[in-house]
């Protein structure tokens, strides 16, 4: 509960900066009116007056903010519509992404993580900590084009000609729902977005695990003569597990970031994309509702795990 | 994150004698992969050091320069796809008929230096935020800290893509984009995690008896956090300053991508490959190659940073 009341100070304060970054962008938010010659400067004073943009920036801010808590972030003016609408159609694209992502990244980083610590310094171990190291030092953008040519536009025989070959870009060929479509749609962007979280979470499992498992408490498991697989999951697993859900909060950042990377190159429509859009536009007003709500993403998804943490630990008190 | 296996020592091998250069040695050559990095690492350094020397050889000591004795178009495979172009294109060209080789060295140049010195940057302001607030406690703690989390709350690549995008559009011209400047974006935005680290450190030991020692034969405060405690924090610092080159490398190169970095004609290695995603078709090697080299020197820092972090504390978190 005190957790959850700090959140709000640290959202006022994130959106004040934001707030006065976003200003500093020259004519703001009338940039695109001041471009268009049948607007004349009477017009952008009215325009001025009218948005509240003559007060100073502090009384700005407060009028901004009073919008905002309602869900009212202004007119984007790259897309004709309000932030929030268009932030929001384009959610359930990057959500699909994200997510597809982070359970790849979860189910192999975890499992890989794991295997590691089974078997510590062995063949297995020294081969997944250096795709970790890969992962780890890979630029995602360079990766997904590396994607796109192999798999894109070669494509890779499997022998009696038959070719593995995705689609490039984009959510979907055709307009109605087809599942195969879209999955297959969604293979490489995943591949190339899930890659470093998956580094990060193997490494993150492998250490917390090997630590847990030099425990006094798993020897005695051990010695009392429990086999192995259940002291493995039952004993080591279950008290590894706890710190890996702070790791994955913390990477949420490192992926909204990737995901705009990816967006991009994959032509995905999502958020990402739409920020980068809008960034090329200067559609202020979009960026400042893009950034804002991101960053509450990020503050609810370490509140959460910081909740989950003191829940799954009873030796954890706020 | 405890050591990781790659070459490295069992915890057990690793004995208690006194820190010294020659253990730190010691124990650093017995990683290999980062042995090996820091060979890869410093031919790297040596190509952007000498970037003009070595793209002269092969004719092109001005990385801008186009190849018009035999460019004609499409752009020129590298060396072991056309025999006869050895001599000047060791790697090709691009699809403008520029030596890909001599714009690598040079880029080399951008992205190392710009680096290194947003990582500067990063270290000094981080570790003098994290030592006042660790040594200083209370208020001040709470204030710094609580600038931090705004800083860590939102995600860098979209932030700092607004901060270059205002600063273009209040100069007019994306070439005002320079060197500079991004390196100061990239610092002011990634010196809280530094901070974070140091004052960590600096908690316990402010509690220890030298720190005691020092305050009580009337040291300043001062030279107690830059005389007494800072060398004490210095191997986490080292360790998390080797790892942000390569993650501000990768950084860096995708704001150059997505044209939000330095600009054309300088090459760097995130700008080579904006033009080679269209042409990716015809000429593989002009968006391999750029790639290649961040991630070959991303990974060879990488095992640098940690091979540091067992030889300078193999009990380190």
């Amino acid at each position: 509960m005190r957790r959850t009341l700090q959140a709000i100070p640290l959202l006022l304060l994130i959106s004040m900066g934001l707030f006065w970054i976003i200003s500093n962008a020259p004519g703001g938010a009338l940039a695109p009116y001041l471009q268009n010659p049948h607007i004349t400067p009477a017009d952008i004073a009215r325009l001025k007056h009218n948005l509240g943009l003559d007060q100073p920036l502090p009384v700005q801010y407060v009028h901004w903010l009073a919008r905002a808590v309602r869900g009212d972030f202004g007119w984007s003016t790259s897309n004709s519509e309000p932030v929030l609408q268009a932030i929001l159609q384009r959610f359930p694209a990057t959500l699909e992404l994200m997510g597809a992502s982070l359970i790849v990244a979860l189910t192999v980083g975890l499992s890989a993580g794991i295997f590691s610590a089974v078997l510590p310094y062995s063949v297995w171990d020294y081969i997944i900590t250096g795709f970790a190291f890969f992962g780890q030092s890979m630029p995602i953008f360079w990766f997904a084009l590396m994607l796109q040519l192999g798999l894109a536009v070669h494509g890779i025989p499997l022998g009696f000609g038959y070719m593995i070959q995705l689609p490039s870009a984009g959510l979907s060929n055709s307009d109605t729902f087809n599942l195969g479509d879209r999955l297959a749609h969604l293979v490489l962007p995943t591949i190339a977005l899930s890659f470093l979280s998956l580094a990060l979470y193997s490494r993150f499992m492998r250490s917390s695990l090997l630590e847990v498992m030099n425990a006094d408490y798993i020897r005695t498991a051990s010695a009392k003569g429990l086999p192995f697989h259940t002291v493995l999951f039952k004993h080591g697993l279950k008290n590894a597990l706890i710190p890996v859900v702070t790791v994955v909060a913390i990477s949420l950042p490192t992926l909204i970031a990737g995901a705009v990377v990816t967006e991009t190159i994959f032509a995905w429509p999502g958020m990402g994309r739409l920020f980068i859009n809008a960034l090329q536009q200067g559609d202020i007003a979009l960026l400042m509702g893009y950034l804002c709500l991101v960053s509450v993403l990020v503050v609810f998804s370490n509140l959460l795990a910081d909740v989950a943490y003191a829940w799954l630990d009873p030796r954890v008190k706020y | 994150m405890a050591s990781i296996p790659l070459g490295s020592p069992n915890a057990a091998d690793l004995d208690d004698t006194p820190f010294t250069k020659v253990t730190f040695w010691r124990r650093f050559r017995r990683h290999r992969l980062a042995v090996a990095g820091l060979v890869v690492l410093s031919a790297m350094v040596l190509g952007a050091v000498f970037a003009h020397q070595l793209a002269a050889l092969g004719g092109f000591a001005d990385p801008n320069a186009i190849d018009e004795a035999h460019w004609t178009g499409p752009a020129l495979p590298p060396c072991f796809q056309n025999a006869s172009l050895c001599a000047h294109h060791l790697l090709g060209s691009d699809e403008v008929g520029r030596d890909l080789f001599a714009r690598l060295l040079f880029g080399a140049r951008i992205s190392l230096t710009l680096a290194v010195t947003a990582v500067l940057m990063e270290i000094s302001i981080g570790t003098l935020f994290g030592a006042i607030a660790g040594y200083y406690g209370g208020w001040v703690d709470y204030l710094l800290m609580r600038i931090t989390d705004v800083f860590l709350s939102i995600p860098i690549l979209p932030l700092l893509l607004v901060l270059t995008g205002i600063y273009t559009e209040q100069h007019q011209s994306k070439s005002a984009l320079n060197f500079g400047v991004i390196v100061f974006i990239i610092g002011i935005l990634s010196w809280p995690s530094v901070a974070r680290l140091v004052r960590a450190s600096f908690l316990t030991l402010r509690e220890r008896e030298f720190a005691e020692a020092a305050r009580a034969v009337g040291n300043g405060d001062g030279r107690i956090i830059f005389r007494h405690l800072l060398p004490n924090a210095v191997a986490p610092i080292v360790v998390q300053a080797t790892l942000d080159v390569a993650n501000i490398i990768i950084l860096e190169s995708t704001l150059d991508f997505l044209g939000f970095g330095i600009q054309p004609p300088t090459a760097s290695w995130g700008n080579m490959l904006v033009n080679a995603q269209s042409n990716v078709e015809q000429a593989w090697w002009a968006a391999v190659f750029p790639g290649l080299c961040i991630l070959v020197t991303t990974l060879a820092i990488n095992f640098i940073g940690d091979g540091l972090r067992d030889a300078l504390d193999p009990n380190m978190n």
